[in-house]
């Protein structure tokens, strides 16, 4: 069964790229160029690896996020305003409040994540209260975020003077990795005659990708080996044999939520301390929420399988966002590829059809030489 | 007199903003009562949106460009029909696949078509979707704010009532609404499950798709990257708001237009509030309708599940 699984991944990413080549040529592009460019946009430089791991990172934690609700029968569609959320109080948390280097970014970390659960908490509150759905919730609470982010980022004091962003967090947050020491006189000489450390260390690289990983094997263990798991499970797969089974529902609801969205407030979190330093003001939402749907489904809603999910998608975006400066083909042709990657792995009956007439005609061969 | 005015104005907003989401909420209630859930309304109505505003752009008539976007939409809802109906996949997780497809396929069209740009050329004002009553009421009058709306708007109440209709006092309806309570009973009465299921996905698809030419070659005049941003999922939520009716969704994407209208009636007052906070009022008195109002909502009784003839 799970090799099966793997097969239809596998198989729902050749479809996808085949549908990409597609849509490239028939707007007059060259597909192998196209690709060529991409793969070359993510390996050929150590800066760029640097780069899509650390545009995977978010993606790992919101796709975490939404598979986890996901094991529990709640649909997560609230990962883009518990990232917005963790974001703003990991910036307010890293700008305002002054914590020597190491704790500082811990406390920022663990404040993000608590907004994150707070916000996502209340929609499973409103769920297992007064039965309201949680995807209408969490759609509405995501623009609710979106906006008292702006606010807050427009409040004078916290807004950064003639830009439309917060100020920048503290030396003392940051979660970059040998963040001062690249900048300083003996990091830049040491740097000087080591060309791949320092491509890989030009981008932003931090701890965001390890805070990632670890925390996609501690869902994956909690979920697998853990009461609580497994009465998330239960919740997930039948409430009614599960509250049965003398397991609160309701409850269980609430915190299954408050955990997602510490994941996606964590998420938002990591990206302000290693990344972006900052809160700007959005016009529309990012995506990081949304990509992590993408990304759980592409996972089965595995933990672990997020991370390479998340690389995946994090490679694709990358290396697709190439595309425009070299060949000048739109950068969109990478959401459509993920969109059929989703859609073929949405219809696992196909791709067995497809395996099974494989088969069939090598049974035909064996009959043949009978 | 200046309060029945202002009045008139805020409800004329709040209908302009409601008619595109009530196109999409209907698409959503046609489908879900075939027992189809789609999730991908958001990808159908960018879809409708770019398509209705490039035809319109090119061929100089709004209809054509409301027809084609209609077309768009059902084109992408096909898909999502094949995939749901015919290979039982799982509907959200097609859904969202949609809302990929949709939103980059137009963008990525948009770009191919308009030299790159993200957006369409705008449209000239007598290019747009007529106000059959424009010139014809008073100017400044209650009824000219309230009444003087694009024609998408009058279409989309009568569209509710036809859905209304459709659903509950034809056969064909019944059919459909059999296939989202219990599809087993209704095959073995003959009705042919796959043919109804995919005749409300497609439909739903071009509901959608007529949505977001209500958006972009009414509301405004041209498509852009931002335009549909999240318009799917708040008619998504009207639709189960309105507990799968079509008035149900109706009244849901008035109370989200009715919201969005004071905001920028307020907005446009001398009142001293920050436009982030007047912009959060829509969703905010959602939840809190939702809250005080309605209980536990619940859709089709087979809504959602994958359904396979010859199962023994």
């Amino acid at each position: 069964m799970k090799q099966n699984r793997f097969l239809i991944v596998l198989l729902s990413i050749l479809f996808g790229l085949i549908v990409g080549a597609i849509v490239l040529s028939i707007a007059g592009f060259n597909p192998i160029e196209a690709y060529g460019v991409m793969i070359k946009g993510v390996f050929g430089k150590p800066k760029y690896i640097s780069w899509t791991i650390i545009r995977s990172t978010p993606l790992i934690l919101t796709g975490v996020s939404v598979a986890f609700a996901f094991r529990t029968g709640l649909f997560n569609i609230g990962a883009e305003g518990q990232f917005i959320i963790g974001s703003l109080v990991a910036t307010l948390v890293g700008y305002f409040i002054k914590l020597p280097p190491v704790i500082h970014p811990i406390v920022a970390i663990l404040a993000g994540c608590l907004a994150g659960a707070l916000w996502a908490g209340f929609a499973g509150l409103l769920k297992s209260k007064f039965g309201i759905n949680e995807v209408i919730t969490t759609i509405m609470l995501n623009w609710i975020a979106l906006y008292f982010s702006n606010f807050m980022v427009f409040t004078e004091g916290f807004k950064r003077p003639n830009k439309d962003a917060s100020h920048k967090i503290l030396e003392s947050a940051s979660i970059n990795i040998l963040g001062k020491w690249k900048t300083s006189e003996v990091g830049k000489a040491f740097l000087k005659d080591n060309d791949f450390l320092r491509g890989f260390l030009n981008p932003p690289v931090n701890y965001g990708f390890i805070i990632a990983i670890l925390v996609a094997i501690l869902m994956w263990y909690i979920l697998k080996h853990t009461t609580l798991g497994y009465q998330l499970r239960a919740v997930g797969l039948n409430k009614d044999a599960a509250e049965y089974g003398g397991i609160n529902v309701k409850k269980n609801i609430v915190i299954s939520m408050m955990i997602a969205g510490a994941l996606s407030g964590l998420a938002g979190a990591v990206q302000v301390l290693g990344v972006s330093k900052e809160t700007a003001v959005l016009a529309t939402m990012e995506g990081y929420g949304f990509d992590g749907i993408a990304v759980s489904l592409i996972a089965g809603n595995s933990p672990l399988g997020c991370i390479p999910a998340a690389l995946l998608f994090g490679g694709l975006k990358y290396g697709g966002s190439k595309l425009q400066p070299t060949i000048g083909a739109p950068f969109e042709v990478i959401n459509i590829i993920i969109g059929i990657i989703v859609f073929f792995i949405a219809m696992p009956k196909l791709i067995e059809i497809i395996t099974s007439i494989k088969d069939r005609k090598r049974g035909e061969k064996v009959g043949n030489i009978k | 007199m200046e309060i029945l005015n202002d009045i008139g104005i805020i409800i004329g907003i709040s209908l302009m903003y409601a008619a595109p989401l009530m196109f999409t909420s209907l698409g959503g209630v046609i489908s879900e009562n075939a027992g189809v859930v789609n999730i991908g309304l958001e990808g159908m109505m960018t879809m409708g949106a770019f398509a209705g505003a490039a035809a319109a752009y090119f061929s100089g008539n709004p209809w054509i460009g409301f027809i084609v976007a209609g077309l768009a939409g059902g084109a992408l809802a096909l898909l999502h029909a094949v995939a749901c109906v015919t290979f039982t996949a799982d509907h959200v997780v097609s859904g969202i696949a949609m809302n990929f497809i949709g939103p980059g396929l137009a963008l990525y069209l948009c770009k191919i078509f308009f030299d790159g740009a993200a957006m369409t050329l705008p449209l000239d004002l007598n290019h747009k979707i007529p106000r059959p009553l424009n010139n014809i009421l008073p100017p400044d009058s209650f009824l000219n704010s309230v009444l003087n709306q694009y024609a998408t708007v009058y279409i989309a109440f009568i569209l509710v009532f036809l859905v209304w209709f459709l659903l509950y006092k034809t056969k064909l309806g019944l059919r459909i609404r059999s296939v989202g309570e219990h599809p087993r009973a209704a095959e073995t009465l003959g009705v042919n499950v796959y043919k109804m299921k995919y005749l409300a996905v497609i439909l739903s698809g071009v509901f959608a798709g007529f949505g977001g030419a209500a958006l972009s070659t009414a509301v405004v005049s041209n498509y852009r990257a931002s335009l549909v941003s999240g318009q799917g999922f708040i008619a998504l939520a009207a639709m189960i708001f309105g507990n799968w009716k079509p008035q149900g969704a109706m009244w849901g994407c008035l109370l989200f237009g009715a919201a969005q209208g004071l905001v920028v009636y307020l907005g446009g007052t001398s009142l001293k509030v920050s436009s982030q906070i007047l912009a959060m009022i829509p969703y905010v008195i959602t939840i809190i309708v939702l809250m005080v109002f309605v209980g536990e909502a619940s859709g089709p009784a087979a809504n959602g599940l994958p359904y396979e003839k010859n199962q023994g």
